[in-house]
C-alpha cells in the first residue's frame, strides 16, 4: 500500500532501521500514579511514544438516560495533543480518534468488573503527548494500569502491542517510519492470564499464514508487556506496604 | 427499564437456542441470509448498489469529483468513505452527527478497499499535485437488521466495479471506467456461547459479546480486520472466523461481483 510514496529500505542486513530485530519491542518506561487529581493514572513510554492515562470514577453517570441499571458504563477518550505529530493535529475528536476510543474501550471492557457499580460511569482519558506509531496500544497499556491504580476491580490487566509487515517480513511493534512505509499494521490487545484477545484490527494486506504468525508474535509480546505492567504496579504499591515495618 | 428486560429475554432466547445448535431463523451457523445485490440503482450517482442481506437493506452511492490531492500523495486519487445511519433505518438511530458505530462502519469499509488496493489510485491523477479524482463512497443504511458491515462493503465494491467517470461534466477527457484491481469482500462472524456464527442478524448481534469482520481478496489474502464488542476471543476462535471469512468471501465474490 501507500505506493505513491518514496520507497525506503526498512530492513538492512536483518536489522530494522532503529537496530531492532524482527521480534523486538521498543524500550518501555512506566510510571504509576503520576497525576494528583485523578483517581488513577499512568505515564507510559513506548520508544518515542509518550502517553498519559487518567481514570475518574466510578462516579455518577451523566446524562442519566445513558446509565446502565446493571453495570458501570466505561467511557474512553483517546486524544492526540496538537503538537504530538509532525503536522499539527487540529484539536478535538476526529473520525480516527472516535474509532480508536471505541475499540480501546471494548479492549478494556472484558476485564473491568462493571457489575459492581451499576448506574455509574468510569471515565478513562488517554492523552497522546508524543506519537511514533502504536499510540493506541500504548494508550491501552497505560489505561489498564491507571484503572488498577484507581482501585477498580479487574479480572486482569490488558496488554497491547502492534505487529506489522515491512519489506515482506512480519515484525513486532512498528515505529512511525515502518508504519508509513510498511505493507500492513495490526494492533492487538490481550488478557494475559487467559490468552483472550480483546482488540484486533488489521490494516494493509497479509497472507493468512502471515496473519496467524503475526498474531502469535503479538500474543508473546503482550506477555512481556504484562510482566512490565505488573512490576510497575507492584513497585508503586510496595512503598506504602513498607510503612508498617518499623514496628517489628 | 421495561425495554431492557425485554431485551434480556430476547438475548437469553437467542443464546439458549444456539446452545442447542439452532438459530432463531433456522439457519445453519455457517449460513448467510439470502443476499440480493442490485447494481446501478441511482441514476445521478457515478456508481451505486443496493444490497439486501435478509431484512438488512443498505444503499451505497459513489460520486466522483475533481479535487486537490493530499500533499503526501500528489499523484494519487483520494477515497472518502462515509456512512449515515439515518433514523428511518432503526429506532436506535438518531439524527445528528455520526456516532462511533457509523464512523467505525465507514472506516472498516474504507480500510478493506484501501488495503486490497482495489482502486488503482495512480490512474485517478488528472494533473499531478493539482487535480485528482476524489472518490466519495457514501453508505446509506435503509433498514438495520444486523450485519451492516458486510452489506455496506459489498455495496461499496459492487458500486465501484460499475463506475462511469464523469469526465464530460468537468470538461475533461480520459478513461470512462474506474481502474479496479481487486474485489475485497467483508464477512462478519460473532461468537455466542462458544459457537461461531456467520452473518448475525440484529438480535444475534445484541446477544453476542464480540464480533469480527474479516475482509479478504480474490487471491485469499486478507486486507482488513476489525473486532468489535465488549468481549474477548480465543486464538482458535479467531482462526475459525478467518477461515469462514475467506471461504464465504469467495462464495459471495463468485456470485455477486
Amino acid at each position: 500500500m501507500k505506493e505513491g510514496k518514496e520507497e525506503i529500505e526498512l530492513i538492512k542486513e536483518g536489522k530494522r532501521l532503529d537496530g531492532r530485530g524482527f521480534d523486538e519491542l521498543r524500550p518501555i518506561k512506566i510510571e504509576v500514579g503520576v497525576l494528583k487529581r485523578a483517581d488513577g493514572s499512568c505515564y507510559f513510554e513506548l520508544g518515542d511514544n509518550k502517553v498519559i492515562a487518567a481514570v475518574y470514577g466510578p462516579r455518577e453517570m451523566h446524562p442519566r438516560h445513558a446509565q446502565d441499571a446493571k453495570m458501570a458504563v466505561v467511557k474512553f477518550r483517546y486524544n492526540m495533543a496538537p503538537f504530538s505529530v509532525d503536522d499539527r493535529k487540529r484539536p478535538g475528536p476526529d473520525r480516527r480518534s472516535v474509532e480508536i476510543s471505541k475499540v480501546s474501550r471494548e479492549a478494556l471492557d472484558p476485564v473491568i468488573m462493571r457489575e459492581y457499580y451499576p448506574k455509574t460511569a468510569i471515565d478513562v482519558y488517554v492523552e497522546i503527548l508524543q506519537s511514533d506509531a502504536g499510540t493506541r496500544t500504548a494508550g491501552i497499556n497505560a489505561a489498564s494500569i491507571a484503572l488498577a491504580d484507581a482501585g477498580i476491580p479487574m479480572k486482569d490487566l490488558v496488554s497491547s502491542v502492534a505487529v506489522g509487515k515491512i519489506d515482506g517480513e512480519i515484525v513486532l511493534d512498528l515505529n512511525a517510519i515502518e508504519d508509513n512505509h510498511g505493507e500492513a499494521d495490526m494492533p492487538v490487545a490481550m488478557v494475559a492470564r487467559t490468552n483472550t484477545i480483546t482488540l484486533l484490527q488489521m490494516d494493509g494486506r497479509l497472507e493468512r499464514e502471515e496473519f496467524e504468525r503475526g498474531l502469535k508474535l503479538a500474543m508473546g509480546a503482550c506477555h512481556q508487556i504484562y510482566e512490565l505492567q505488573r512490576a510497575a504496579l507492584i513497585d508503586r504499591y510496595s512503598e506504602s506496604v513498607d510503612v508498617g515495618e518499623g514496628e517489628a | 427499564m421495561g425495554l431492557e428486560i425485554v431485551d434480556d429475554i430476547r438475548k437469553d432466547y437467542v443464546r439458549d437456542l444456539i446452545e442447542s445448535g439452532k438459530r432463531v431463523d433456522g439457519r445453519g451457523f455457517r449460513e448467510y441470509r439470502e443476499i440480493n445485490v442490485e447494481k446501478d440503482v441511482i441514476k445521478r450517482a457515478e456508481g451505486s448498489a443496493r444490497v439486501r442481506i435478509g431484512n438488512t437493506d443498505v444503499l451505497v452511492g459513489v460520486k466522483l469529483e475533481p479535487g486537490a490531492p493530499f500533499p503526501d500523495a500528489p499523484g494519487e486519487g483520494v477515497i472518502i468513505t462515509n456512512a449515515e445511519f439515518v433514523p428511518l433505518a432503526s429506532p436506535e438511530f438518531e439524527s445528528g452527527p455520526p456516532d462511533e458505530n457509523s464512523v467505525q462502519l465507514a472506516r472498516v469499509v474504507d480500510r478493506g478497499i484501501r488495503g486490497s488496493e482495489a482502486i488503482d489510485l495512480a490512474k485517478l491523477c488528472i494533473e499531478e499535485g493539482e487535480k485528482v479524482w476524489m472518490v466519495f463512497i457514501d453508505i446509506h443504511i435503509l433498514d438495520n437488521d444486523g450485519n451492516l458491515v458486510d452489506a455496506a462493503a459489498l455495496g461499496a465494491i459492487a458500486s465501484l466495479l460499475n463506475i462511469r467517470i464523469p469526465n464530460e461534466r468537468y470538461g475533461l477527457t480520459g478513461e470512462d471506467t474506474l481502474p479496479m484491481r481487486d474485489t475485497p469482500v467483508a464477512v462478519t462472524t460473532v461468537e455466542i456461547e462458544g459457537n461461531i456464527l456467520v452473518d448475525p442478524d440484529f438480535n444475534e448481534e445484541n446477544a453476542a459479546a464480540s464480533r469480527l469482520t474479516v475482509i479478504s481478496n480474490a487471491d485469499g489474502t486478507l486486507s482488513g480486520m476489525q473486532k468489535s464488542g465488549s468481549g474477548g476471543l480465543k486464538e482458535e476462535e479467531i482462526a475459525e472466523m478467518v477461515e469462514i471469512g475467506i471461504e464465504k468471501g469467495g462464495e459471495i465474490r463468485e456470485k455477486f461481483l
